[in-house]
């Protein structure tokens, strides 16, 4: 019997330890609850690069390397729909924060295999483009920085509503260099209408295949935040509990003062930046699953069989769906036009969706 | 009778008041001054913004996004060209998405020559802003269809940009608007600022109505026989005039159809006319090389290749980097009224 959790009894009571990371430390039901949600998005990340070179998919692009931030953040997040809940603008690589808020893997299968049931894009967009209204995830864009423009609108609508619902946003170090990093912080700090948004950098060190280093002189990105009295910190993103208790504080701030903080997760890019380059494993980088999986052995709340049944059955998990998502209806040319509009009574010519160029002769 | 930016002015009042219209923003929108063109003086829900294009339009979807249903101004769409891609994830949040985002924003930005505004306020947009799938773009030339297609734009559930021809915006209307007093001077006293301190001011609103010009649909503003012009926007009164003009010089008598809605537009209206008449003159002063202009000809010839007696035209602004200031520059880059004249009595009067 794998053993998965160390319960000692006391007085007929389970007690848990604690997992300590530095300063850090989270309950062993919590650690285990991020790990297996970190080895579910990584195996379905793996099970896509597969798509994409065995032709079930094209393009691949994705986060394995920032599972040790993302699932902790999906977990905190304050999930649901409207101004009362959080909205994420998020970008491709945040498979481990849809996971962990819920996502099915077969919903990002279904996305890599393009099909009609792709609750996110309808098979239009590539993989990692997710969209879930009832979650606030808005459309994720495959054009870098973005986010960072449209992010204070939601916050400027969660800021009249009340409440505590945020506002986060996701991109990595290269696109900070995009002019809307900058509108994201005037934005979010308009003198008597700062905006709780939650502003969260991934650095893997790369643009494609443009070292960081090569182009940014900043010592850290969050300290351009400072002229703009946003607070910030960096965080080791491959450590899942440091990251948990960066988003905690982050979120708690964001949540109670209205206004900006700045996270930036230090994290590994373990498949290169896309299918385009390869998508070949990285072996000169932290993996945090790797690792983590490690610390929960060294610490006793899981075996080498607990840690391989959390693995199968993630990998059982990710062929079922491809199998499911393979049997499942495609667009077809009938779809090329659809959901262009949306219904409107002052509109003569597309009363309801796109119909083609104007006719009528 | 209301001008045309007074209009606008109306018809976001009437939105914000009735249509659900929760934020009209942008670089000096809100107070003190509503605008520098005022079409946004003494509305409730009117603020200002940042100098900062891209922050604009991304807040607006950002807005959206959370249900709320807002207005922005770009300065001058001389200024909108960094704002090009986002402009195009609006137009396609919905159907990128499979319908999961509406993206119910309008975008308003004064567009065109006409005010002596030299290289970067005399810039047309429509041609650029009709490759954007996914928005519908409307162009007023007068007063009463400035207030009803702000009031569709605004009801619309989809992006819609309203370009504003610079040159008309203090242009009376012909008609009233549902609601306007009766004396001009009245309405002035009601809903434009002062000059000067504006600190105690506030509007008093004329009763307006409802009144919605529905997108896609063309106006027929001259009818005749002998050709078709098809315009929208600054161009468009020129065109008028010079049917009254040649109707009275040579008896010459024209459709001329202000288009109105740039897209969707008006298919069946432009097809109708030149079933009759086999004559037609597109008129527009956006730049020649890949003009809007030109797609509506592709689609005559396309359409009504055996109908024509003559060859369809275009008369258009053009292809140069800019408008120059001095007025020798403007009135010889984009069309003007003799030329549009000679355009249209040539077009009725070639031999078939």
């Amino acid at each position: 019997m794998a053993r998965e959790i160390v319960q000692p009894e006391e007085n007929g009571l389970a007690v848990l330890s604690d997992i300590t990371s530095g300063e850090y430390s989270l309950p062993a039901e919590r650690c285990l609850e991020i790990y297996r949600l970190m080895v579910r998005a990584r195996a379905m990340e793996e099970r896509m690069i597969k798509m994409s070179k065995s032709g079930e998919g094209y393009f691949w692009i994705g986060g394995p390397g920032e599972e040790a931030f993302n699932v902790p953040l999906g977990l905190q997040v304050k999930k649901g729909r409207g101004p009362d809940y959080d909205y994420l603008h998020l970008h491709y690589r945040n498979s481990g924060t849809l996971i962990a808020m819920g996502m099915p893997v077969i919903d990002g299968i279904r996305q890599m295999a393009m099909t009609w049931t792709d609750r996110h894009s309808r098979g239009r967009n590539f993989v990692g483009h997710y969209c879930v209204p009832e979650w606030n995830v808005v459309p994720v864009c495959s054009v870098i920085g973005v986010a960072w423009v449209k992010a204070p609108g939601t916050a400027h609508v969660q800021k009249r509503y009340g409440g505590d619902g945020i506002t986060i946003v996701v991109g990595g170090d290269a696109g900070t260099a995009e002019g809307d990093f900058g509108s994201c912080m005037i934005w979010s700090t308009r003198p008597g209408n700062e905006l709780p948004v939650l502003m969260i950098v991934m650095n893997n060190g790369y643009g494609i295949s443009t070292p960081a280093a090569t182009q940014h002189a900043e010592l850290h990105i969050v300290d351009r935040g400072k002229p703009f009295g946003i607070p910030g910190e960096v965080v080791d993103g491959n450590d899942p509990i440091a990251s948990w208790h960066a988003i905690e504080r982050a979120m708690r701030y964001v949540r109670q003062e209205r206004r900006p903080y700045m996270i930036e997760a230090l994290v590994s890019r373990l498949y290169g930046h896309s299918s385009s380059s390869g998508a070949m494993r990285v072996k000169d980088e932290r993996d945090c699953v790797a690792e983590f999986g490690q610390k929960l052995i060294e610490a006793g709340v899981l075996d080498e069989e607990g840690a391989s049944a959390i693995r199968k059955a993630a990998l059982d998990e990710c062929e079922k769906a491809l199998e499911q998502a393979l049997k499942e209806p495609k667009p077809t040319a009938d779809d090329v036009r659809r959901f262009t509009y949306a219904s409107s009574f002052h509109d003569v010519v597309y009363p309801d969706d796109y119909t083609g160029l104007p006719n009528g002769d | 009778m209301a001008t045309l930016v007074q209009a606008v002015r109306l018809a976001l009042h009437y939105g914000e008041t009735y249509l659900g219209v929760t934020d009209i923003f942008g670089e000096d929108v809100g107070p003190p001054l509503g605008g520098v063109f005022t079409a946004t003086q003494g509305l409730r829900t009117a603020w200002n913004s940042p100098l900062d294009e891209r922050g604009i339009l991304g807040m607006a979807m950002g807005i959206a996004y959370a249900g709320g249903r807002p207005v922005c101004e770009i300065q001058f769409c001389d200024y909108a060209f960094n704002t090009i891609d986002l402009m195009k994830i609006a137009g396609n949040q919905r159907w990128a998405s499979g319908g999961n985002y509406d993206m119910p924003i309008v975008l308003m930005t004064p567009s065109g020559s006409g005010i002596r505004g030299s290289l970067y306020h005399s810039h047309s947009f429509e041609s650029w802003a009709s490759r954007l799938a996914g928005w519908k773009i409307v162009m007023p030339s007068n007063a009463l269809d400035a207030y009803g297609l702000m009031l569709s734009a605004i009801a619309d559930p989809n992006p819609v940009m309203v370009l504003l021809p610079k040159a008309l915006l203090r242009v009376r209307g012909e008609q009233k608007i549902p609601g306007e007093p009766e004396d001009e001077e009245e309405l002035k006293r009601m809903i434009d600022a002062p000059v000067g301190d504006r600190t105690g001011w506030q509007p008093r609103w004329p009763p307006v109505q409802e009144y919605f010009v529905p997108l896609g649909k063309a106006a027929l503003v001259r009818t005749g026989h002998h050709a078709t012009v098809v315009s929208y926007g600054r161009t468009l009164p020129l065109c008028v005039k010079a049917a009254d003009e040649l109707r009275e010089s040579h008896g010459l008598m024209f459709d001329v159809l202000d288009l109105r809605s740039i897209f969707p537009y008006d298919w069946h209206a432009i097809s109708q006319s030149v079933m009759k008449t086999g004559r037609i003159l597109i008129v527009n002063e956006d730049t020649e090389v890949t003009n809007f202009g030109e797609h509506l000809l592709r689609r005559v010839i396309d359409h009504h290749y055996y109908d024509l007696l003559v060859r369809p035209r275009v008369l258009l602004g053009q292809h140069i980097p800019g408008i120059g200031l001095n007025q020798e520059y403007e009135k010889n880059s984009v069309p003007q009224l003799p030329q549009i004249r000679e355009a249209m009595r040539a077009l009725a009067t070639e031999e078939a």
